[in-house]
């Protein structure tokens, strides 16, 4: 079977209908064991002191971010080169959710900056570079909402997508190009000097499958109500013309 | 059972609590325009078969 088969809307609709509850029970269970591990029975850092517990929400959103990016310009290639509809759907529906997750790391990032660098913001390369991202999300979502035709609303948000990329590449690479500004590297790195402690690493790899497992979940959900929207403009707009 | 966060508890916590309100929001969103949506396409679906019918 192909995968393509998944782009007709019927069988999207009928897959992702046994799907979604699977997949949000494993979302809940992941960020409730991840969450609870990494707030209640982890040590404090003996430099970050407890702050280093923002780590268990601040990663996982962050990767998010970028990743929710990604997943939408994958979606918009597919939209560009073969304008299957139930992939500009997907693009349009992750939209919200990874800007909601760029918001949460630029939140709990300021919270964090403020005791360990003394301050809420500095326009450093990471930093600078998730802004833009954010504000390339609202762009995004505004786009969408602004054109009526749905084709053509699909066509430009892939073009801004692709070049939204860029800002979502610099979001995880800033740190490496310009080696300045506040922000440190990778928290989960292969590089032992820059990797987090063990007794860190399990319940934060624990809350990154629960904040995948929650935005695959919250994808899925927001897809499907996508493709109703569709169905549902199709039959207004055919009862207006009869 | 509540950790000793010491003098970071308000920024941990205000982390916390800024995240779970916000996956809160989105989640609820969701949902909230979901079941509208599946309202409104079963009435047009409802209305359209009784066109068709007459």
């Amino acid at each position: 079977m192909s995968l393509w088969e998944y782009a007709n809307p019927t069988r999207f609709m009928a897959t992702t209908r046994r799907i979604v509850p699977v997949v949000a029970v494993l979302s809940a269970l992941c960020l409730a064991v991840g969450l609870v591990w990494g707030f209640f029975f982890t040590p404090d850092d003996y430099r970050q002191g407890s702050t280093v517990k923002i780590i268990y929400i601040h990663v996982p959103s962050a990767m998010m971010a970028i990743n929710a990016w990604a997943m939408m310009l994958v979606a918009s290639l597919i939209w560009l080169v073969r304008r299957h509809h139930v992939s500009a759907l997907a693009a349009r529906a992750a939209a919200p959710v990874g800007a909601v997750m760029t918001l949460i790391a630029l939140i709990t990032g300021a919270i964090w900056g403020q005791p360990m660098w003394g301050t809420w913001w500095a326009w450093d390369p990471r930093l600078t570079s998730f802004l833009i991202l954010f504000l390339f999300y609202l762009g995004y979502v505004a786009l969408w909402s602004a054109i009526e035709d749905p084709d053509i609303a699909a066509d430009l948000t892939s073009v801004l997508c692709i070049v939204g990329s860029v800002f979502a590449m610099l979001s995880r690479y800033a740190v490496n190009f310009w080696n300045q500004g506040l922000h440190q590297g990778a928290s989960l790195s292969m590089d032992r000097e820059e990797h987090v402690a063990d007794v860190f690493y399990y319940p934060l790899l624990l809350a990154i499958a629960g904040f995948v497992l929650l935005f695959v979940t919250l994808v899925l959900v927001r897809t499907r109500t996508e493709i109703r929207a569709r169905r549902l403009h199709a039959l207004q707009m055919r009862a207006r013309m009869a | 059972m509540m950790p000793d966060l010491g003098k970071y508890a308000g920024t941990v916590l205000g982390a916390y609590a800024a995240t779970l309100l916000l996956l809160a929001v989105l989640v609820l969103l969701t949902w909230a325009r979901g079941r509208a949506v599946r309202r409104r396409l079963e009435e047009a679906e409802a209305e359209a078969k009784e066109m068709r019918r007459g």
